[in-house]
């Protein structure tokens, strides 16, 4: 953790991420689909939000927006700093070793090359995989992939970690450890985290806010402050109970909508 | 020990599943390899020397194996037949060099203008269908008899094939990788060094290997309608040879010819695309 503690708990000046009424239409005409209708959302710099809703809420195209790679219909997406973006798959370079995985994203922002070995060799140790940095991607399981993945993401040196279901599908002991290793990583680092899933549960134990989106249009349906302490297990009362309250929230929202 | 478990432990449940590749020993690997190959040159020698002994052709037009091989140490011998190789890969590997970058200029033009596209994409292909034999005659009209006409129609033999590979690479690259290089900030040239282009090389490669293949045929289709006396080449001794009944002579060049093709494409780039799909966990174990 060393690689960490030269970095204030929030760096200063970080703003945090503003969506503002934000529209998202795919297509036009009678076959567009209205993805997201007037979604505002203020994401405090070093929180932790977690985003869930049903499939085909928009989740995904709301962080695909904040990494700049959608642009919105209408309204206004605003990333105060530097943002990462870690996928559902591990979306790892097939032709590079983990190490070069990590590496690239400092060769693209021009580091010179001892600092980006250097930087990448704590990076992998950072998420225990030291001794994998030269095996290519599938060599490796998918849980040490995402791991990767995420290695890469912080080698971004991003101000704000955008989450897109990372964990949905790993198994239970590999995400349970990984959850370890992300609240560890966010509480030294200081980054700010929007992590979006579909598992309530996951939601509530990340999260410092769970924010719940409905479908079709996807809109701000509800917010929940978590106020349980860390650290939290899936198991604790708390989690479990909060976690009921969202449920019975989403299955609101689903049966409103005329979904199952 | 328990250092190790502990890492173990963090690596989580999925750990098992990794599987570690069999060490197999080198030696045994490549003899396991090689004594198909071996065995299928026996049996074409085999066969050859069944039909040239079954009298089917008087053996001044259908000479066995052996005469033959006998010659073609001969001619290697004294240099005519070495000097002849060394010409046409000189032509070879011009026409080629040319080829790759009109076939890659054009295929990386074609894969970023979409209106490019809807206008050359199908007549790239047309080309690859034309045989390059038709575009001869033109060709000596052109560029008249000399070196000229034989690089034009390598060019146009090899050129399609290289430029198809870089395109389907191109729109074959994963939208998924795409994105993961935007989001880590590849745009413009970045993004075709460091994405677009790695994730393009398997089919490029590809490309490049068909379009070896192109040229070859088209530079000895070439060598045969445009004799230059005075190179020497492996076409100009086919046409000899025929012209004075030399068919051990013969025999011998179409040997070469068939080994040079065989090398190239199973050496060259054979071995460079099995490394590439090796290191990407896409090839197969052999």
């Amino acid at each position: 953790m060393t690689v960490v503690e030269d970095r204030p708990a929030v760096r200063a000046g970080t703003r945090a991420v503003t969506l503002d009424g934000v529209v998202k239409r795919f297509g036009t005409g009678p076959a567009g689909v209205l993805a997201l209708d007037g979604v505002s959302l203020e994401v405090e710099p070093g929180s932790f939000t977690c985003l869930v809703g049903a499939s085909g809420c928009g989740k995904t195209t709301l962080l695909r927006m904040i990494a700049g790679l959608e642009q919105p219909t209408a309204g206004t997406v605003e990333a105060g700093g530097r943002t990462a973006l870690l996928f559902q798959e591990a979306a790892l370079f097939p032709w590079l070793t983990a190490a070069r995985n990590v590496e690239l994203p400092m060769r693209l922002a021009r580091v010179p090359r001892a600092d980006r070995r250097r930087r990448s060799a704590e990076l992998l140790d950072l998420v225990h995989l030291g001794g994998f940095a030269a095996r290519r991607p599938h060599e490796l399981s998918g849980g040490m992939r995402q791991r990767v993945a995420l290695a890469r993401a912080l080698a971004q040196d991003a101000d704000v970690l955008l989450m897109d279901e990372p964990f949905g599908a790993l198994d239970a002991i590999t995400r349970d450890l990984l959850h370890e290793e992300l609240e560890r990583l966010w509480q030294a680092t200081g980054l700010t985290i929007v992590f979006v899933t579909h598992n309530v549960r996951e939601a509530v134990k990340l999260g410092d806010r769970v924010v719940l989106l409905s479908s079709r249009p996807g809109r701000v349906a509800a917010t929940f402050d978590v106020g349980v302490p860390r650290p939290r297990r899936m198991e604790d009362h708390d989690v479990a109970s909060l976690s009921a309250e969202v449920t019975a929230r989403l299955r609101e929202e689903v049966r409103r909508h005329g979904r199952t | 020990m328990a250092v190790r478990d502990r890492e173990l432990d963090l690596l989580g449940l999925d750990v098992l599943e990794r599987h570690e590749e069999p060490g197999r020993r080198r030696l045994t690997r490549v003899a396991a390899v090689l004594w198909p190959k071996l065995a299928a040159v026996a049996l074409a020698l085999g066969i050859w020397q069944l039909v040239a002994i079954s009298g089917w052709r008087p053996s001044y037009v259908l000479p066995g194996p052996g005469p033959v091989l006998g010659r073609l140490l001969t001619d290697l011998g004294n240099g005519s037949l070495v000097e002849a190789t060394a010409i046409t890969l000189r032509r070879a590997v011009v026409g080629y060099a040319l080829a790759l970058v009109v076939g890659l200029l054009v295929g990386l033009a074609v894969a970023r203008v979409k209106p490019l596209r809807l206008a050359v994409a199908s007549g790239i292909t047309g080309l690859q269908t034309m045989p390059s034999i038709a575009w001869f005659p033109l060709a000596i009209l052109l560029f008249a008899l000399g070196e000229g006409a034989i690089l034009f129609v390598i060019v146009l033999g090899a050129a399609p094939s290289i430029a198809n590979g870089v395109i389907s690479g191109m729109d074959h690259v994963p939208s998924l990788l795409r994105d993961a290089g935007r989001a880590m900030g590849a745009r413009g040239l970045a993004a075709y060094r460091h994405v677009l282009l790695p994730a393009a090389l398997p089919s490029f490669v590809a490309g490049l290997k068909q379009g070896w293949a192109f040229a070859w045929r088209s530079l000895m289709a070439g060598e045969l309608l445009v004799v230059i006396a005075s190179s020497p080449s492996l076409g100009v001794r086919l046409q000899f040879a025929r012209e004075f009944s030399d068919a051990e002579g013969l025999l011998a060049a179409m040997l070469v010819i068939l080994v040079v093709g065989i090398v190239v494409d199973a050496f060259g780039f054979g071995l460079v695309e099995r490394a590439i799909l090796r290191n990407r966990g896409l090839g197969d174990s052999t």
